[in-house]
């Protein structure tokens, strides 16, 4: 019998929206495995996240000892892996967030597991489908171990749905080991706006805007969106690393993605392509961007996100 | 100090890249190579860490680089490029063919123990197979600390990036190293402890070119080769390719001749505004 553990990501109590796309990856899984899925969260407010998660699981773990109220790679790993031992997991999933990208290889580790990341999609019980080459290439991988560990690309699946009954959730008591790493300081980005990998528009600006982002901000301030960036703009310091959408950056999936002054290199195609309408806005003609875009502008963008602000006022 | 770095022969990214009309692979004649972009950062950071000790007694003692790549023979040349920056010697381990993240996490284990390096510097992910797990599981392999993410507070055109400075440095009882790390929602700081694996992200500094003359001493730097049997290790993988398709093309789009027809699209066409 087939047991699937999700791992969930938490902060502060707050359960990450991510963990939901994770589940229905998860989900999608069982349906070839026949297994049963579980889950496990683990840190400070883990309880909390449990509490929630176990609208959408049968049964919810949680890890808030001490030991592991950072999420610290060795010591969140090695609960995941004494949980799955626990529970004769053979699949591990998780989000591949900056979370789930540190902890996973770690978890197969030490499960002797073969790992396989960033996955778009479950092919059958042990292939899996995933982008190579900046996404040039969609691989299809097989993993030969008895139990598999599975990070999946958030924006590939929908978020799972409650179910009908509440979940029951079960303190784990997993044993402390001493990290030889230590958590010094975090400098959270405030932002009003939403979340990049979850905005349902995003306005990313390139190198075209020269560190100016205010007709970005306003235009995504009156749709809503999340800002986002190309990795020129993220290299010169003109807005934080967290905003860079790219192969290497943020993979984003929005209704709605405008790249205005952004040339289009590969790297950042292979980070919005799967938008579902992609707008484009640059002086050049010629730019790759316009390969990509159901719609190109050739304008400046200083006149033309004015420009199209003012339009869309008029709409509302 | 000793600074052990990886430099993975991978496709340039420059390149293009299209799938072999039987999906095993992608096609791979008239493609060039380079050395892994995330490599050459990690390659960098550890000749401006040598840079640092060599002008201060912090580190007790020279510093030596060490550049590993795990690949085919051809991968000599990216070793090369490693020691032409600045690396002082190499060691190729030869394996022709696919190699799964976790044997060349296994493999460089190995090297590991035999080199015992203060500190490991590796790409978080190379740009091939774009993994961004073998830095993690070798840290696990060993019982490491790890910190993945590198990425300093300064951005890449700040005056400290221009004057070459390191973006790692040593905690004050130098027994650990203070990383920078990109995370989401914002920047996070660990002090991971020597020995220690750290993944190098795109914003910890800028590789130097190397220059014509070191081209050519790189030439008479030592390089080792050996094989993962020697090692000890089975390269057999965990996880194999069994396929490999095209992505799915997106439809051309059109190109509109102002703002007014822009945004009537979006509203009556797409439906997103």
């Amino acid at each position: 019998m087939a047991t699937i553990l999700l791992i969930a990501e938490q902060a502060q109590g707050q359960l990450k929206k991510a963990t939901l796309h994770a589940l229905t990856a998860a989900e999608q899984l069982a349906e070839k495995n026949g297994g049963q899925i579980q889950a496990v969260v683990i840190g400070e407010g883990a309880l909390s996240a449990a509490k929630d998660l176990a609208a959408y699981v049968q049964l919810v773990h949680f890890v808030e000892a001490e030991g592991f109220a950072r999420p610290l790679a060795e010591t969140h790993s090695s609960a995941v892996a004494q949980a799955a031992k626990a529970v004769a997991a053979t699949d591990v999933v998780i989000a591949a967030s900056a979370y789930g990208k540190d902890i996973a290889p770690r978890i197969a580790a030490q499960l002797s597991a073969g790992i396989a990341s960033d996955v778009l999609g479950i092919v059958s019980a042990n292939q899996f489908k995933r982008a190579m080459w900046a996404g040039n290439a969609i691989a299809t991988v097989e993993v030969v171990t008895p139990v598999k560990v599975v990070s999946v690309r958030a924006t590939e699946f929908a978020p799972a749905q409650r179910r009908g009954t509440t979940g029951a959730t079960q303190a784990f008591a997993a044993t402390a080991r001493v990290p030889r790493t230590k958590f010094i300081e975090f400098n959270q980005i405030k932002s009003a706006r939403p979340e990049l990998t979850e905005a349902s528009v995003v306005v990313s600006g390139g190198r075209g805007t020269k560190g100016d982002f205010k007709p970005i901000e306003q235009l995504a301030d009156l749709l809503g969106a999340a800002i986002g960036a190309s990795r020129a703009v993220v290299d010169a310091g003109w807005q934080p690393n967290d905003l860079q959408v790219g192969q290497t950056g943020k993979v984003v999936a929005p209704k709605l993605y405008v790249a205005a002054g952004i040339s289009g290199a590969i790297q950042h195609v292979a980070g919005m392509k799967g938008s579902k309408t992609i707008v484009a806005i640059n002086k050049d003609p010629e730019a790759p961007i316009f390969q990509v875009a159901d719609y190109g502008l050739v304008a400046d963008l200083f006149q033309a996100l004015p420009a199209i602000s003012e339009e869309v006022k008029k709409l509302k | 100090m000793k600074i052990l770095v990886t430099v993975k022969r991978v496709e340039d990214y420059e390149s293009k890249i299209t799938v072999r009309p039987d999906n095993t692979w992608i096609v791979t004649e008239g493609v060039k190579y380079r050395a892994n972009p995330f490599d050459e950062i990690a390659v960098e950071e550890a000749l401006r860490l040598r840079e640092t000790f060599a002008s201060s007694s912090a580190s007790g003692g020279p510093s030596e680089v060490v550049a590993v790549s795990v690949g085919g023979g051809a991968a000599v040349a990216e070793i090369r490029s490693a020691l032409a920056m600045g690396a002082d010697r190499g060691i190729l381990v030869k394996q022709e063919g696919f190699v799964d993240s976790d044997a060349v996490a296994r493999v460089l284990k190995a090297i590991i123990e035999k080199e015992k390096p203060d500190l490991v510097l590796m790409g978080k992910q190379a740009v091939d197979v774009d993994d961004n797990v073998t830095g993690q599981l070798l840290a696990e392999y060993l019982g490491w600390g790890q910190a993945t993410f590198a990425s300093k507070k300064e951005s890449l055109e700040s005056p400290e990036e221009k004057a070459r400075k390191p973006g790692l440095f040593l905690a004050a009882d130098k027994k650990a190293m203070r990383v920078v790390r990109e995370v989401d929602g914002g920047v996070e700081v660990l002090e991971v402890q020597l020995p220690a694996i750290v993944t190098v992200d795109l914003r910890l500094n800028v590789p130097r070119y190397a220059a014509l003359p070191n081209i050519m001493k790189a030439k008479k730097k030592p390089l080792e080769e050996l094989a993962p049997q020697a090692l000890g290790v089975d390269p057999s993988p965990k996880v194999k390719v069994v396929r490999v398709d095209a992505p799915p093309a997106r439809a051309a789009g059109i190109k509109v001749p102002d703002v007014a027809t822009l945004v009537k699209k979006l509203h009556e066409e797409a439906k997103v505004v």
